[in-house]
C-alpha cells in the first residue's frame, strides 16, 4: 500500500474527524456568541429565498440519500428484499431530484453572494470559505454520480465507499476499499473531509442547532436569579 | 420576515471631504454614505423620518391607528394634531418575542419581569422580531443576534430608575413594582373579546395591602423591602389605584407592562377661560371635542372602547379643576370629582404624583438581592452584552474591521512611538 493511499484515506480523515468533533465541542464552550447561521436575509430576502430554499431542502434530503448509501449496509437492503434495481431507481430518483435542488440552490446562493453589494460587503472570508468548498463538494459529487449514472459505468460504491466508510467510523480502516475508486469520487471524499475540518469555525455550525427544545418547552421562558429560593421555602 | 429597508438603510457621510477637500470655488459638501454598501447614496427614508408634520401627508394614512377615524377631517389642517408616544420594550406579561424564539434564547426574568435576550444562547432565528408586534426587538446585522431594551437591568438591580426614565426632561416616566399572579396570564391573555382585556389584565395585578397577598409573597421568597416598595409603587397607584394609566395596545394580548397616561388636549379655550363656575354637564363634553380624537386615543390604549378613555380623561379633568379652585381658593362644585368616580384624597394623590412628581416618588424601586444568587459565574454573557470582546466586527463601517484600525490612521502612533531613552 502506497504510503500516500494510508494517508489520504487512513490518517486525512481522521485528523478531519477530529478536528471536526474537537472543534465543537471547543467552540461551544468558547465562543457560543459567534455561534449562527449568520443569515444575511435582514439583508436582501427575495434571492435568499429562492436560493437557500432549494438548498436546504436539497442538501436535507442529500444527506439522508448518503446516510441511506453509505452507512446503512447493503445486506440489510438484502435483507428487507430491496433490490438492486429498486435501489437504484430510489437512488436516482429521489437522490437525483434532491441534488438538483442543491445544485440550482447553491448556484443561486452563490451569485447572490457575490453580485448583491450588500451582502458581499458583509461577507466575511470564512463565508466565501464554507461557501466554495461546499459547492465544490457538491458539485463535484453531484457531476460524478452523473455522469456514472449515465454513461453505465460498473462502479458501485456500495461495495467500496460504503464499507471504507464505516470502517473509519467503527475505526477499522480499509484504504484500499477507496484507493481504486474513480478519481470524481475520491475528490469528493477528500473535499468532504476538507470541508469537515474547517465545519466548526464557519457558519456551518448552525446544523447543530436545530431548535428541538422548542417542541417541548413552554411558550414563555423564566429565568430566576436565585434557584436557591427552594431552600428558602422550607426554612420558613 | 422583516428586512432592513423595513427599517431605514444607515448611512453616515464622508466628512473628511470637507477637511481635506482641495480649495475650490464651491464650499466642500459631506454626501451620505450607506453603512450597509460603502458607497453614496440618496436618503429616502431614516428614523425620525416623520417628525411632526414632515410625513404624515404620507404615512399619517397608513397609520392603522386612524381606521376608525374620519379621515377626511383628520388631515385638515385645523384638524391636525400632533401626539408624541415614547415606546421602549413594553417587558410583557405573555411576551410573545420570548414564545417565538426557537433558541431559548429570549426569557422574561422571574425576580423583576425584565425579558431580555441571552446573547450567547441566541442564534439569530430572527423571529422574536416578526413576534413582537411592538417591533421593539432589533437585529444586529453586524454581530447576528437579536438586542432589545434591557430595562437598564443592571441599574434596576442597584434600586436606580432607567436611564430613559432618569434622563426625561418632562419627568413623565415612572417606575414601580406591581406584583401579580402568574398564574392568571395565560387565562387573561386568553379572553375572547378585546376590549376585555384591559380589564382581564388588571385581574392578574395583586393587590399589596392585602393580608393575604403579603403572606403568599412572603412565602414565594419576595422579600420584605420589595413588598414595601409594592405598596408604594406609582405605578400601582395609577394604573390600579387611580386608574389613569393604560396599556399600550392591549389588543395584542402580550398584556404589556408599560403603561400611558393618555394626554389631555388643550381644553380651557373651548370654555372661553369660564372654567371655575361650569358644571359636570357641560364641561365634561368637552372631551369629544379634543383636539386628539378620542376614538384615535381609544385604538391605542384600549382595543378601541373609547369610554375607558373617556373615563381617564375625565379624572384628569376633575383633577385639574378641583386643584385649580383649590389652589386660588374658589368654590369648586365636587360633583365633578363625584362624577369622575374620585375623590378629594384621590384627586391630591394624583396631583402629587403626576404634578409635583418628586424623584422618590416616581421611582421606587428596591435593590434587587443578589446576595441570594447562585453562582455568579453561570449566568455571564446571559443577561446583556459581552461588550467589545464579542463585537469586533462592529467598529468602523461596512467591511468587518479590526479595532487596531484605529492605531493604524494614527490616533495612539504618536504615543507608542515616543520613545524616552531618545532624548538621553
Amino acid at each position: 500500500m502506497p504510503k500516500m493511499d494510508l494517508f489520504l484515506w487512513v490518517v486525512f480523515p481522521y485528523i478531519s474527524l477530529t478536528i471536526f468533533v474537537l472543534g465543537h465541542i471547543y467552540r461551544y464552550n468558547k465562543d457560543q456568541f459567534s455561534w449562527t447561521a449568520k443569515s444575511s436575509q435582514f439583508l436582501e430576502q427575495k434571492r435568499l429565498k429562492f436560493g437557500s430554499t432549494f438548498f436546504h431542502w436539497g442538501i436535507i434530503f442529500v444527506f439522508f440519500g448518503h446516510v441511506a448509501g453509505l452507512l446503512v449496509p447493503k445486506a440489510f437492503y438484502d435483507w428487507l428484499g430491496i433490490t438492486d434495481d429498486m435501489y437504484h431507481f430510489g437512488a436516482f430518483w429521489l437522490g437525483g431530484l434532491a441534488g438538483v435542488a442543491t445544485v440550482i440552490g447553491g448556484l443561486a446562493l452563490f451569485t447572490r453572494r457575490v453580485s448583491i453589494r450588500r451582502v458581499a460587503k458583509n461577507s466575511s472570508v470564512s463565508d466565501y470559505v464554507s461557501l466554495v468548498v461546499l459547492g465544490a463538494v457538491v458539485l463535484v459529487g453531484f457531476s460524478s454520480t452523473v455522469g456514472y449514472t449515465v454513461s453505465g459505468g460498473s462502479f458501485d460504491y456500495r461495495e467500496t465507499i460504503s464499507p471504507w466508510i464505516r470502517g473509519i467510523l467503527i475505526f477499522r480502516p480499509m484504504p484500499e476499499l477507496m484507493a481504486y475508486a474513480p478519481l470524481g469520487f475520491q475528490l469528493h471524499v477528500l473535499g468532504a473531509f476538507a470541508l469537515f475540518a474547517i465545519w466548526p469555525f464557519t457558519r456551518l455550525v448552525h446544523v447543530f442547532s436545530l431548535p428541538l427544545g422548542y417542541l417541548r418547552r413552554n411558550y414563555v421562558v423564566y429565568r430566576s436569579n436565585r434557584p436557591v429560593k427552594q431552600e428558602k421555602k422550607t426554612i420558613q | 420576515m422583516v428586512d432592513i429597508d423595513d427599517y431605514y438603510e444607515p448611512w453616515t457621510y464622508d466628512y473628511e471631504k470637507l477637511i481635506y477637500s482641495p480649495g475650490r470655488e464651491h464650499q466642500p459638501v459631506a454626501r451620505p454614505i450607506s453603512q450597509l454598501t460603502g458607497e453614496y447614496m440618496d436618503i429616502t427614508w431614516g428614523p425620525n423620518w416623520e417628525d411632526d408634520l414632515a410625513g404624515v401627508h404620507e404615512t399619517g394614512k397608513q397609520d392603522p391607528n386612524m381606521d376608525h377615524l374620519d379621515e377626511q377631517i383628520k388631515f385638515e389642517f385645523e384638524e391636525t394634531f400632533m401626539m408624541y408616544l415614547p415606546r421602549i420594550c413594553e417587558h410583557c406579561q405573555n411576551p410573545s418575542c420570548v414564545s417565538s424564539c426557537p433558541s431559548g434564547a429570549m426569557y422574561k426574568r422571574e425576580e423583576d419581569g425584565i425579558v431580555l435576550v441571552d446573547q450567547d444562547a441566541c442564534r439569530s432565528w430572527r423571529f422574536c422580531m416578526s413576534g413582537c408586534p411592538y417591533k421593539k426587538v432589533y437585529f444586529n446585522w453586524k454581530t447576528n443576534k437579536a438586542e432589545k431594551c434591557t430595562f437598564c437591568f443592571p441599574r434596576i438591580e442597584n434600586g436606580d430608575p432607567t436611564i430613559c426614565s432618569e434622563t426625561c426632561v418632562g419627568r413623565l416616566r415612572y417606575l414601580g413594582i406591581v406584583l401579580y399572579d402568574a398564574d392568571k396570564v395565560l387565562e387573561a391573555a386568553s379572553v375572547e373579546n378585546d376590549k376585555d382585556l384591559y380589564e382581564a389584565q388588571l385581574d392578574t395585578f395583586l393587590d399589596p395591602h392585602d393580608p393575604e397577598v403579603q403572606k403568599e409573597a412572603l412565602k414565594q421568597g419576595i422579600s420584605e423591602d420589595w413588598l414595601e416598595a409594592a405598596k408604594n409603587s406609582p405605578i400601582y397607584k395609577m394604573a390600579v389605584e387611580q386608574r389613569i394609566a393604560l396599556p399600550l395596545h392591549p389588543e395584542y394580548r402580550t398584556l404589556p407592562m408599560v403603561w400611558y397616561v393618555p394626554p389631555l388636549s388643550p381644553f380651557m379655550n373651548a370654555l372661553g377661560g369660564q372654567i371655575d363656575t361650569l358644571s359636570p354637564n357641560v364641561i365634561f363634553p368637552t372631551i369629544n371635542q379634543f383636539q386628539i380624537p378620542i376614538d384615535y386615543l381609544a385604538s391605542m390604549f384600549s382595543a378601541g372602547d373609547s369610554q375607558v378613555i373617556r373615563n381617564v380623561l375625565k379624572k384628569l379633568i376633575a383633577m385639574r379643576t378641583f386643584m385649580r379652585a383649590d389652589e386660588l381658593g374658589k368654590e369648586y362644585d365636587m360633583n365633578l370629582l363625584k362624577e369622575a368616580g374620585m375623590t378629594e384624597e384621590m384627586a391630591r394623590e394624583m396631583y402629587h404624583l403626576s404634578a409635583i412628581a418628586k424623584y422618590e416618588d416616581r421611582y421606587v424601586i428596591p435593590k434587587s438581592h443578589r446576595e441570594e444568587t447562585d453562582n455568579m459565574y453561570e449566568h455571564q454573557g446571559s443577561a446583556g452584552f459581552d461588550f467589545m470582546d464579542g463585537c469586533r466586527s462592529c467598529m468602523g463601517g461596512g467591511a468587518a474591521s479590526d479595532p487596531l484600525d484605529y492605531y493604524e490612521s494614527g490616533f495612539w502612533r504618536e504615543l507608542d512611538e515616543f520613545d524616552p531613552t531618545k532624548n538621553l
